[in-house]
């Protein structure tokens, strides 16, 4: 009892409840993930039972296992085909977009950064419908399918790059590029000599981000499809989780999971490199950790 | 030796044009959709196929599909108005329970993380890179009739048998949306705690704050804007949810206003009226974000900054 009045009148000693309850939310958060896992490479059928451990759901079974069922490996294909072109197509336009709204100075400038920080609040579903009447009604020269899906992974990924971008050049300033200028350089050569070269550690965050939520998008992805040969992953999991789910399904998951973390890590790796490089400071956990809509205000 | 000054004028069209791609993009795939939702769910159906047509000018606009959803919203009792409330409900009580999650996680890693910090970040990041659709189906895997849920249970002995625990519960689904969403309430809450300058707080103390004092009196009023970010940003999406549903209960008894959007929009008929809801779902948020707008600029007020 006096230990609990001790530890209660300590100012700056650890509150042990909270630190238990955080506790118990990340393995609350993690765990059934982990077992997830554990069930794709369960010999038997069940996805509640151990019953020793397999690639059966990966390689071996004839009929069922990613490798045989065309459906499971064409939806991984679909997805890692979806997130490439988004972040081959959203880093470049997303990245001229954000230097073009922070240096432009004018009213479209205010009214485009509205817009785009629009997008970032509109849930899924009424972008989803919208671009699907669109495609179908207006720009009937796009068809459902690949091309419809890309155009809408790029369009909702834009405002995360345009943060990420923007947050930096309103920490840069525009003095570097003042300093080029006035050595001579054109307006084309001071940026590209002296404010993208800056940017590079935000362009390869946002493209770890546009990659990760490309991958993550189930809502425009099935709305936007044209049927089982568009499928992504998350629409495969939606149509076979509660129908006829096998530990394949699990192995899917955790096979995609897998790719994109390591995406992710030599992503991130290749983003402290060139911070290193170039002379930054931080972590980079804490540059994603502060990642909100500040900047766009 | 160029003009310094020469820059300035013509510089802005430069920056303008850099921008010029980006913004046409949004024109043609954010705003323009906007339009043709409107012209579809204010125009006619084809007499025989049902297929929409829409109606491009607005004088020729008729409100058919509008007068079916608002009758099916006022009148008590009826299909929409019942999932509009059952929807309400689910999202509120989701969203209430996350922040009662979020809000001391975020607050204990941001104050109290240490050395640990960076680890504990990388387990409120971890759900980001894993698909939504991948934890509903661990949430499946853990609730079905043979899964762990009911094993532990009856172990336990709260239960004398398993239950079906994916057939129609709310309690299940609202389970599956604090899970799905409460990662994306966590972190805006982490950064912003992260920056309240901890000096207040050592004021207050020495003032002669308790620290729950402290805490009631400093940090909470401080965090009021955060919070109220981070319920707008799990709401929002939560409104438009249909899959969450589909995947852990897969009754009509708890669906929600995405599920009567998705059977009209995509199961082909009635496609004005499933344009229409998802209309009067956008103007409903509409005022949901203006009065967040409105609160958010009041706290800043307040606190004078």
């Amino acid at each position: 009892m006096a230990r609990i009045r001790e530890w209660w009148s300590n100012p700056w000693g650890k509150p042990r409840f909270l630190a238990l309850f955080t506790m118990l939310y990340l393995v609350w958060s993690i765990v059934p993930i982990l077992i997830a896992i554990r069930f794709s490479f369960n010999d038997g059928r069940s996805r509640s039972t151990a019953q020793g451990w397999s690639l059966r759901w990966y390689l071996d079974d004839p009929d069922l296992s990613i490798r045989n069922d065309p459906d499971l490996h064409t939806a991984l294909f679909q997805s890692l085909r979806l997130a490439t072109i988004a972040v081959l197509v959203t880093v470049p336009l997303g990245v001229a977009l954000a230097i073009g709204l922070t240096r432009w100075r004018g009213r479209g400038a205010g009214t485009s950064r509205a817009v785009s920080l629009a997008t970032l609040v509109t849930p899924e579903i009424v972008m989803g419908t919208a671009l699907l009447l669109v495609f179908v009604h207006v720009l009937t020269f796009i068809p459902l399918g690949t091309i419809a899906q890309a155009i809408g992974h790029i369009t909702f990924s834009l405002v995360f790059v345009l943060i990420i971008v923007r947050g930096r050049l309103l920490a840069i300033g525009p003095e570097y590029e003042e300093a080029a200028r006035d050595l001579g350089a054109t307006q084309f050569q001071a940026l590209r000599l002296a404010l993208l070269p800056m940017l590079v550690p935000a362009t390869v965050a946002s493209a770890i981000i546009v990659f990760a939520i490309s991958m993550d998008d189930f809502v425009i992805s099935q709305f936007l499809s044209s049927g089982t040969a568009t499928d992504t992953v998350p629409v495969r999991i939606y149509s076979t989780g509660r129908t006829a789910p096998t530990p394949a399904l699990n192995a899917l998951a955790t096979l995609t999971l897998g790719l994109t973390l390591v995406v992710a890590l030599v992503g991130y790796l290749l983003w402290r490199g060139v911070r290193a490089a170039r002379g930054g400071t931080g972590s980079a956990l804490q540059d994603f950790a502060a990642l909100d809509a500040e900047p766009l205000r | 030796m160029p003009d310094p000054d020469r820059g300035v004028g013509r510089g802005n069209a430069f920056w303008a044009g850099l921008a010029l791609p980006g913004v046409v993009w949004l024109c043609l795939f954010f705003l323009l959709p906007f339009y043709v939702i409107l012209c579809v769910a204010l125009g006619s159906v084809h007499p025989i196929f049902q297929t929409p047509r829409p109606e491009w000018n607005p004088l020729l606009w008729r409100t058919g599909a509008f007068e079916f959803v608002f009758e099916g919203l006022f009148s008590s009792g009826a299909g929409f108005q019942k999932v509009f409330l059952r929807t309400f409900a689910y999202v509120a009580i989701a969203t209430a329970l996350s922040l009662l999650i979020a809000y001391p996680v975020a607050y204990f890693i941001a104050r109290f993380g240490g050395r640990w910090k960076g680890l504990l970040l990388v387990g409120l990041i971890a759900p980001f890179f894993i698909s939504y659709l991948m934890r509903m189906l661990a949430w499946i895997n853990l609730l079905q009739d043979d899964g762990w849920v009911n094993d532990v249970l009856v172990w336990i002995g709260i239960f004398d048998e398993p239950r079906n625990w994916l057939d129609g519960r709310a309690s299940s689904v609202i389970l599956g949306l604090v899970y799905g969403y409460v990662p994306f309430m966590i972190l805006p809450l982490y950064a912003f705690l992260d920056r309240i300058d901890r000096s207040l707080l050592e004021a207050a103390r020495d003032l002669g704050a308790s620290p729950f004092e402290a805490f009631r009196l400093v940090t909470l009023p401080l965090s009021m804007p955060a919070i109220l970010a981070g319920i707008v940003i799990i709401a929002l999406p939560m409104f438009g949810d249909y899959y969450t549903t589909d995947l852990l209960s897969q009754s009509p008894q708890t669906s929600m206003i995405g599920n009567q959007i998705f059977l009209y929009i995509r199961g082909g008929q009635q496609i004005p009226v499933g344009a229409a809801l998802v209309v009067v779902l956008m103007l409903f948020l509409t005022v949901l974000m203006g009065y967040y707008v409105v609160s958010t600029a009041r706290a800043h007020r307040r606190l004078g900054g």
